[in-house]
């Protein structure tokens, strides 16, 4: 038996938002895999790309195109990327911070080579724990994140499915529908903003996609 | 919560995403009314090109300013993520401006004394004996590392009687030192 490969889907974006930001996207890719302990490999990935951050490299990374884009849209909605990082000096910085990439699980590491390899940040939810429609949109009113999360302020960007937040859009998700050990079918999301080329969108998914398969 | 389409919504959907990359995404659903009026939207655009153009300015800055220390770059977040209001876009592209005016201030104020210092460390090596005891650093001329240039007297003691100065210049940062065997 064959397993179809993954395709690429694209996820709804709000009127208002799109109206904003007319190149925000938020791109999916409905996986069947699962997580766990990290595969020699895989750790190997982490150490190989550990040794290729330096000082310098960090410094010059806001200027590069794509982690750049991220910079400024993280600005554009309020978000200081010098307090909250945008997710690829974050792991520029960890790494600064602890000499190295530290292996945690499969998916995670997964998610911080893609993230790193290509400057655009990737999440991960349980794709049986969210709905058909995922997308993004602005919050109302004493929403929170997940059925029993916290609270979120109105009008905070979030990614959603038909009922619920999800996700907010610096990176916290939801404890109810992020991935656990226990999940086999994942939904990985990608979000595209201005200047960020789709060719970069598709690389960072397979590339989460191809290295979860790979450390099963 | 916002209230769901009917499924025929939710089926146009499903046929738009199904394409992949060459389609267009179609909301499932109107979440919520927008707050933001259609005539903001000029005002609005404007802003957020400001903001991008203000924030390239201040990347490039700090880039520019590296290695050296002591410059501020934050500019207070406005509690995203979230759609900002017009006054707040107006406010941060404000404090962004501000920012890098400072910025480009400090940096050609410091460019300034760097400069100084390196045109003092050409005067020390043509003519140590009218700069005694001065000592120049990497981080006095805007560079990495330790090296640091030193008006001494050439054999101690000897030489400062008899005013034969030189300049010292270091070799670098002391070397990391391992565990000692011992």
């Amino acid at each position: 038996m064959t397993v179809a490969a993954p395709e690429l889907e694209r996820g709804w974006v709000d009127r208002e938002l799109a109206e904003e930001f007319p190149a925000l996207a938020l791109w999916l890719m409905r996986v069947q895999a699962r997580s766990g302990h990290s595969p020699e490999a895989v750790r190997r990935r982490l150490r190989q790309l550990s040794d290729r951050i330096t000082g310098g490299h960090v410094i010059h990374m806001r200027q590069d195109p794509v982690p750049w884009a991220y910079r400024v849209f993280w600005r554009q909605i309020g978000i200081d990327p010098d307090t909250d990082r945008t997710p690829v000096e974050q792991i520029a910085l960890d790494r600064l911070e602890w000499g190295g990439l530290r292996s945690r699980n499969l998916l995670d590491d997964a998610l911080v080579i893609a993230t790193f390899e290509t400057g655009v940040p990737v999440i991960a939810l349980d794709a049986d724990k969210v709905g058909k429609a995922i997308g993004l949109r602005l919050t109302g009113d004493d929403e929170r994140l997940g059925e029993a999360g916290r609270i979120l302020s109105s009008r905070q960007i979030v990614v959603a499915d038909e009922d619920r937040c999800l996700a907010v859009l610096s990176g916290e998700v939801s404890q109810d529908h992020g991935v656990r050990d226990s999940a086999r079918n994942m939904v990985l999301c990608a979000l595209q903003v201005k200047g960020v080329p789709e060719i970069s969108i598709e690389e960072a998914l397979w590339t989460v996609s191809d290295t979860l398969a790979d450390g099963e | 919560m916002p209230d769901v389409g009917e499924g025929a919504v939710l089926a146009e959907h499903d046929a738009a995403v199904s394409g992949g990359l060459q389609r267009g995404a179609v909301p499932p659903f109107d979440a919520f009314p927008p707050h933001t009026r259609p005539e903001e939207r000029p005002a609005r655009r404007t802003l957020l090109d400001q903001i991008e153009r203000l924030e390239g300015e201040l990347s490039s800055l700090f880039v520019s300013t590296w290695p050296r220390k002591g410059f501020e770059f934050s500019v207070p977040s406005q509690g995203g993520p979230r759609m900002l209001l017009l006054s707040e876009l107006e406010i941060l592209r404000d404090d962004l401006a501000e920012r890098v005016d400072h910025a480009r201030r400090s940096l050609s104020d410091r460019t300034y004394v760097e400069e100084r210092h390196r045109a003092r460390i050409e005067e020390m090596l043509l003519d140590p004996s009218k700069h005694k005891w001065v000592r120049i650093t990497n981080e006095d001329i805007g560079e990495p590392g330790c090296k640091h240039w030193h008006v001494r007297p050439r054999w101690g003691i000897l030489g400062f009687l008899m005013n034969w100065w030189r300049v010292r210049i270091s070799s670098g940062c002391p070397l990391a030192r391992g565990a000692d065997p011992h």
